[in-house]
């Protein structure tokens, strides 16, 4: 059973029917014994980063997150679910994240190249160039698109957890791998089937 | 590089796509659900439903089919037309769209559009603007108008302004309709739509007026739109979205192509 965690940061649905179609079982929850038995654990999220951090300590959610990746559960992140796991975001001032990762979360900055037409949010399609091969990107070519929407970025400190760059007027992380946790900034649930074959990776993951 | 996109709208009156989709190959033509499970394998980038519904009390007919669409499409989703309040976008995004476009509220109430976006995020937040043109053919600089009620009713708002305006107040995007050229199947207004992309920096979308490949070409390359909406080429299949993504990616836009999707 695969257990995404719901902090009230944006709609769950279409993640769970994204595991539904390729074959999981997935159950959408914010109760620490359910995250517990879990074989398998999302952590979504759209919207602020402070939001995001706030919310999770709120449900209590922080430590059955970290019991989850340090039991070795297959572990992943999405948009949101990938910044928090890093030391702290520039959003609105400075955010703490969960600091599992070292680094930090900027915002695209284009004032330099204003008016040529790269605008904030990174919102749309754009292509993955694979740098650490992974199980999750099992039968995904290099080059495939996946959709973005996202004004900030990761910027690990440690370079080899890094699996795939985008570019958008600048290359920036677009997932990382470590252990058994993949983590990404684009959305699998909204990327087709592209997408729909990350999470069936994911699924199949242990 | 990120893509330019392509993205077919319908338009759903109580819960029932109005113009004929002359697809061969759908049990009915008339299901949104059915019309979007087919532009989701044909590769389309995103899908926009436009509530046409005149009652507010037929509301929960729409979340019914946007829940329904959301169970079977993986692409993203935007739903406007009746969105006044936060509880309406609430229960949209509830019901799985991922965006909603907002209109003739954002017009009444701009702060309006700063609530939604502190609420759900300013990336969910589509601001539709909805233009005419109001300059007479011996002044120089062209204007266009913002009209509200498909273009029955002048604001004596300026376009270009307000849609500065509109991303000072926290749209994450502008979906840009052209009030002359809907529907005409002669081309986008590429004056105007070039000048919201130039005057705003969160992406446009550009609408009305789309009849030839030509068309889309234009918006995204003379209009500088970040992505084209078209409803009747789409539905009547004038073009399948797999011809008009290779005709585009043809002529050298970074275009998301579609290996291995049916046409």
């Amino acid at each position: 059973m695969i257990a995404i965690i719901d902090y009230e940061m944006g709609n769950l649905r279409s993640v769970q029917k994204g595991f539904e179609t390729v074959g999981y079982d997935a159950v959408v929850t914010r109760d620490p014994t359910v995250i517990d038995r879990a074989s398998h654990v999302v952590l979504p999220g759209v919207g602020a980063f402070g939001d995001c951090v706030a919310n999770l300590n709120r449900f209590e959610l922080v430590e059955p997150i970290r019991r989850s990746i340090s039991q070795g559960k297959p572990f992943l992140g999405i948009c949101l679910g990938l910044q928090v796991l890093f030391t702290e975001s520039e959003e609105f001032g400075s955010h703490q994240g969960l600091d599992i990762f070292k680094g930090k979360v900027k915002r695209f900055s284009f004032a330099e190249h204003h008016g040529k037409g790269l605008k904030v949010p990174h919102m749309g399609w754009n292509a993955i160039r694979i740098q650490t091969p992974s199980p999750i990107l099992k039968g995904i070519e290099p080059e495939s698109y996946v959709y973005f929407v996202h004004s900030y970025y990761v910027e690990p400190a440690e370079p080899e957890v890094i699996c795939t760059e985008t570019t958008y007027g600048i290359p920036f992380v677009s997932s990382i791998a470590h252990d058994n946790i993949f983590a990404c900034q684009f959305h699998p649930e909204k990327s087709q089937r592209i997408g729909l074959q990350l999470l069936r990776n994911f699924g199949a993951w242990n | 590089m990120l893509t330019k996109r392509i993205i077919p709208c319908l338009d759903v009156k109580d819960g029932r796509v109005v113009k004929g989709v002359s697809f061969v190959n759908l049990r009915d033509a008339g299901d949104p659900v059915e019309v979007a499970k087919l532009y989701d394998q044909a590769g389309a980038d995103e899908l926009c439903f436009l509530d046409i519904t005149a009652s507010h009390e037929n509301r929960g007919i729409l979340l019914d089919v946007v829940s329904r669409t959301a169970e079977q499409v993986f692409m993203p989703l935007t739903v406007g037309g009746g969105v006044r309040t936060l509880d309406d976008i609430r229960h949209l995004l509830k019901a799985g769209a991922d965006k909603v476009s907002i209109n003739t509220a954002a017009v009444q109430n701009p702060e309006f559009v700063t609530e939604a976006a502190n609420r759900f995020g300013t990336q969910c937040i589509v601001v539709a603007v909805d233009a005419k043109q109001v300059s007479t053919a011996s002044e120089n600089q062209a204007r266009w108008e913002i009209f509200t009620h498909g273009g029955r009713n002048p604001t004596g708002l300026d376009a270009i302004e307000w849609a500065r305006h509109m991303e000072a107040k926290g749209a994450g995007e502008i979906l840009l309709t052209s009030m002359d050229q809907d529907g005409q199947q002669d081309g986008y207004d590429l004056p105007l739509t070039a000048a919201v992309s130039d005057a705003v920096s969160i992406p446009v979308i550009a609408s009305g007026g789309a009849g030839t490949l030509d068309h889309l070409y234009d918006a995204l390359a003379v209009g500088k739109a970040d992505a084209v909406l078209a409803a009747s080429i789409f539905h009547y299949r004038t073009y399948s979205v797999a011809e008009a993504k290779t005709y585009l990616f043809n002529r050298g836009l970074p275009i998301r192509q579609v290996n291995g999707y049916e046409s």
